[in-house]
């Protein structure tokens, strides 16, 4: 087992420190100023080289090994498979497998059971062969890292480069990750916008993709383009998230004055986490607040006046939103607020301003590009949050201005069409990557204009 | 006593003219920050148009004294000043003042110059509009050009008065600074250390002006450069652990001091 090897590998590692660290200590005599590197060094050198390389190899060995074994698989059974197409082959794999090492078998029969016996004798030597490469890459490491060691070796640099390659693998995943999840919402997207073209889905102002039958006349399987136009979802989303900053821009920047220049210290040691625990709140607690609380009492103010509010209406789902955004507004803006230096407040106070007159005269524009920025980071959070508005929105794709009735988001119509029993390849499910990628670069652009904006008030003090 | 009256002599000795009026007066001035003393029963006459340079170690009190003047001592939560501080015989620190007319009357110009981040022109007329002194524009323009001629920087910014103030050099943000004082036409005006941020050229500029602006204001300004106190100044006081050494004509002052202190503090022997 891998698991096994991996233990020792760690075993080894935590050994060959120890052992390291002793012979740096005998190679001097015990006079351990006398070393170049600090014995610890010398040490953590020594287990890297043992154990670095090996473990190296495992990694590589599991990415490859999966891969390597299945097209064993179809080239040794490539007679029986050839009738199949790639769905069939796949699952003819997958049962492979699971019949090898246990899992959940579809369909058995004796030729995947023979399958089944090649996948395990394969399996067995891959094993066999990691474990071999693994311990001869740990053993001469071992061996070449010991004899290295001595006084005046600069084990400190080595460890120096280990640790930094090391580091900068670990972005090097979350930048890779970031790009693979791009790109596969760009292929997406495009597979989509070959059976829809890009000008009707986002020009058109018809939405109803769960009504994907083929209208009459039409050949059986052909796509209806009329029916993914994606205008009232953009028009809705923008439209809770006008509500949303409606609510959360003045509250949020009043809250985010009155914290930095108005409480006293021990209010605002109490005001600032509290309002914080806001932002903690998990957005489907939210967004059954909104549903079960704020839409009813808003149908009910509404029935009150003699209007007509729908039970999911864009002004609950707005408001709540806007509730939940109050910190992050509050708290960016408390943060840019009390950058702008203390020697303006003092400054205009000098010539007789009062606090009030300080901060609209002085501070909020000399804060106001941070402010613009928190402003638009809050709006790509309002534009990207689905569970409120789930919950609270509708699902009907109106195409209107009116709050009190119900309109359905970007984000909520990517959930109804992904979740459930999808085949992948349909029009319908691809639109929600189409969906993805728009609401993908509409966050982004926001973002980095935020971000630029901040940066250019930024230089302006430091 | 002694020394006040021999003080006096010399004034009259030395500028041939009338005693000048006293326009502030401290009465045993005492500032708490928390539980810390800072300041101790500050007895301080501050005379009109006269620069009045207040010296000492760093720590000694004499910012504390210059920010009790026009209570900026009130924006700090645990600031508590004691005694009396008269401006032309009344008392600032009564609860009848408001204290954003007493600033509008003891301006004050900062360490470190700190214009707001608008235009050179907004800027000297942030003063006049939060007190409502200009009729309209034409007003306004008038006092922002005259108190920028005051300020001895008209001349280099006229053609740009629209431009950022914080595009300046420091020197002339520094008078841009104080044109943004004296455009609300204070009686006294308050200087913390106004040259410290700036390079030898520019604080001979402001010193010059400081000397100018002798002629229609009180000035008191703290510093911490001698040869800067013996040049702008007209009195001088001495701080020392939050008391006053020693007040009295400048050029007593620096050469024949009657505190021990004072002469070695001058010298350059402690500090």
């Amino acid at each position: 087992m891998v698991g096994y090897l991996v233990v020792l590998l760690l075993v080894l590692a935590a050994a060959a420190y120890w052992i390291g660290r002793t012979r740096a200590v005998a190679s001097v005599n015990g006079d351990v100023a006398r070393l170049h590197s600090l014995p610890g060094q010398h040490g953590m050198f020594l287990a890297l080289f043992a154990a670095g390389p090996a473990l190296l190899a495992i990694v590589l060995w599991s990415m490859v090994t999966p891969g390597i074994e299945a097209s064993i698989i179809t080239d040794r059974f490539s007679a029986e498979l050839s009738g199949m197409g790639v769905p069939q082959v796949e699952a003819f794999i997958r049962d492979a497998r699971a019949m090898a090492f246990g899992g959940l078998v579809g369909f058995a029969d004796p030729t995947k059971e023979a399958a089944a016996a090649v996948y395990k004798s394969i399996h067995a030597t891959s094993t066999w062969i990691i474990w071999a490469v693994a311990l001869l890459l740990s053993a001469s490491g071992f061996y070449w890292a010991y004899s290295r060691i001595a006084q005046a070796y600069r084990a400190r640099h080595v460890v120096e480069r280990v640790l930094r390659a090391f580091l900068i693998a670990c972005s090097v995943v979350a930048i890779l990750t970031t790009i693979g999840i791009v790109l596969s919402l760009i292929f997406e997207s495009l597979r989509f916008f070959q059976q829809v073209p890009f000008y009707k889905f986002l020009f058109g102002t018809h939405w109803s993709p769960q009504s994907a039958f083929t209208g009459a006349g039409t050949e059986a399987g052909a796509v209806n383009q009329d029916i993914f136009g994606a205008v009232p979802l953009f028009a809705g989303t923008l439209l809770i998230t006008f509500i949303a900053m409606l609510v959360a821009a003045p509250i949020g920047l009043m809250a985010a004055i009155y914290l930095s220049d108005y409480a006293s210290k021990s209010v605002r040691a109490v005001a600032k986490p509290v309002l914080e625990i806001l932002a903690g709140i998990p957005t489907v607690v939210y967004g059954f607040f909104a549903a079960l609380t704020v839409a009813p009492y808003f149908r009910g103010i509404g029935e009150s006046l003699g209007l007509s509010v729908a039970s999911e209406s864009a002004l609950a789902a707005g408001v709540v939103m806007g509730i939940m955004i109050i910190p992050f507004v509050s708290s960016l803006s408390d943060d840019v607020i009390n950058a702008v230096p203390q020697s303006l407040r003092d400054g205009s106070a000098g010539l007789g301003a009062t606090k009030s007159e300080t901060i609209r005269k002085v501070i909020l524009p000399a804060a106001l590009p941070g402010i613009v920025s928190a402003m638009l980071l809050a709006v790509s959070r309002a534009i990207g949050e689905t569970m409120i508005v789930v919950m609270a929105a509708g699902l009907a794709a109106n195409l209107t201005a009116n709050p009190l009735e119900a309109v359905t988001t970007v984000t909520v119509q990517i959930v109804t069409l992904l979740v459930g029993d999808q085949e992948f390849d349909s029009a319908k499910t691809l639109a929600a990557f189409a969906l993805g990628l728009v609401l993908f670069c509409i966050t982004l652009t926001l973002n980095i204009v935020a971000l630029r904006v901040v940066q250019k008030y930024r230089e302006q003090y430091d | 006593m002694n020394i006040m009256t021999e003080a006096s002599v010399e004034q009259k000795l030395s500028s041939g003219a009338n005693e000048p009026s006293i326009k502030m007066k401290g009465e045993k001035v005492s500032v708490h920050y928390g539980e810390k003393r800072a300041l101790f029963d500050v007895d301080l006459d501050v005379r009109e148009n006269q620069v009045t340079a207040l010296i000492g170690p760093s720590g000694c009190g004499k910012s504390t004294f210059l920010r009790c003047l026009n209570r900026m001592n009130d924006t700090i939560d645990i600031a508590r000043v004691s005694g009396k501080i008269t401006l032309d015989s009344e008392d600032i620190y009564d609860p009848k003042i408001d204290v954003v007319e007493l600033r509008a009357r003891v301006g004050m110009v900062f360490q470190k110059p700190n214009p707001f981040p608008k235009s050179i022109y907004e800027n000297v007329a942030y003063g006049p509009r939060i007190h409502g002194l200009a009729r309209g524009k034409a007003e306004l323009d008038g006092i922002v050009e005259s108190s920028l001629k005051k300020a001895g920087l008209f001349n280099e910014v006229k053609d740009r008065l629209l431009e950022s103030g914080t595009g300046l050099s420091g020197g002339q943000q520094q008078r841009l600074c104080i044109a943004r004082a004296i455009a609300v036409s204070p009686e006294v005006i308050l200087m913390d250390e106004p040259c410290s941020a700036l390079d030898p050229i520019a604080t001979a500029r402001v010193e010059e002006l400081i000397d100018e602006l002798r002629q229609n204001y009180t000035i008191v300004i703290v510093t911490h450069s001698m040869q800067q106190a013996a040049r702008v100044s007209q009195r001088t006081a001495m701080f020392h652990l939050g008391y006053l050494v020693e007040e009295g004509a400048t050029d007593k002052m620096f050469t024949n001091p009657d505190d021990k202190r004072t002469q070695d503090y001058i010298t350059g022997r402690f500090g």
